[in-house]
């Protein structure tokens, strides 16, 4: 289990509304937001994903004096002769339950439980293998805003595309 | 504006265009704003030459995130209860995306109505990329 402080700002709802072509008003402007029925603004139905930029440790994020597997000089920064593992993990189902909108200003805290495991062969990708998370962010009152649910899979080849 | 549930039935859909030829700025764009800053999505030499695909393609959540603005153009801001989705294919530079939100069913508990819906996007050539659920709290 693992616990993230995860401040709601609203530049980064912008950005975020931006990043999937939403420019609805009611995620990035207080005066329009304010005539809605919500009464201010919000962040959009998947922004919680963001929070992986409050996680200390995100594994897809280069970290300072640490190798990263992405292209420099050569198509991977890892050490020669290591290959990355497997295709890397790809994202298989992601799911949201809402509690209430999250706004700017909120703080939430961020839990990450392991769910279940489970394995399949794929004629695309070969041996398949599922991981479960579930994530809850509760509010700055203890409050459940949003309960997440993940399902990321390890192929293990990439994904033939024909 | 919400949905009203007396204006609703069973069968009905909402379409919306999320992508004309999706570019890699964009997939830049949601790396920068979601944190995955996972190669696989910006970054081509490593994407053709150490992991074997094609080319970049695009975050599941970036398709995730434009089909949500299908369903809360549809079901109104600050509605959803459940949104959930199965990334299908993986969505690609170029790609054109359409989803769908068709009504489940419309039920009523405890004073409150809701709307339940699945949800289809599909790229050019009619291939399904997400298949998902979504609950929204809807008028009387």
């Amino acid at each position: 289990m693992a616990e993230d402080r995860f401040p709601v700002e609203a530049g980064h709802i912008l950005m975020f509304a931006r990043a999937v072509g939403d420019e609805n008003p009611i995620y990035a402007d207080e005066a329009y937001a304010k005539t809605t029925e919500v009464g201010h603004v919000i962040a959009p139905p998947t922004f919680v994903q963001a929070s992986a930029q409050f996680n200390p440790e995100y594994h897809l994020r280069i970290h300072q004096g640490q190798p990263w597997f992405g292209s420099g000089g050569k198509p991977s920064g890892l050490p020669e002769g290591t290959k990355p593992a497997s295709t890397g993990s790809l994202h298989a189902e992601q799911h949201y339950e809402y509690h209430r909108n999250p706004k700017p200003g909120d703080v939430l805290t961020v839990t990450r439980m392991p769910g279940k495991t489970w394995q399949r062969e794929s004629p695309r990708a070969g041996k398949l293998n599922f991981t479960e998370t579930i994530t809850e962010y509760r509010d700055q009152h203890g409050e459940l805003v949003v309960t997440a649910r993940s399902v990321g899979v390890r192929t293990e080849r990439p994904v033939d595309q024909k | 504006m919400a949905l009203k549930a007396k204006q609703l039935k069973v069968g009905d859909q909402h379409t919306e265009r999320l992508v004309e030829d999706l570019k890699r700025t964009q997939l830049v764009m949601y790396a920068g704003a979601s944190g995955d800053y996972n190669p696989l999505h910006t970054d081509e030499v490593y994407t053709r030459e150490a992991a074997g695909y094609p080319s970049v393609f695009a975050h599941g959540m970036l398709t995730m995130g434009m089909t949500g603005r299908m369903l809360t153009n549809y079901v109104g801001d600050g509605r959803l209860t459940k949104y959930g989705v199965r990334f299908t294919n993986q969505v690609w530079p170029g790609d054109t995306l359409d989803a769908t939100a068709t009504v489940d069913a419309i039920r009523h508990e405890g004073g409150q109505s809701f709307v339940d819906l699945s949800i289809t996007t599909r790229n050019q050539n009619g291939v399904e990329v997400i298949k998902g659920n979504a609950t929204a709290r809807i008028d009387a």
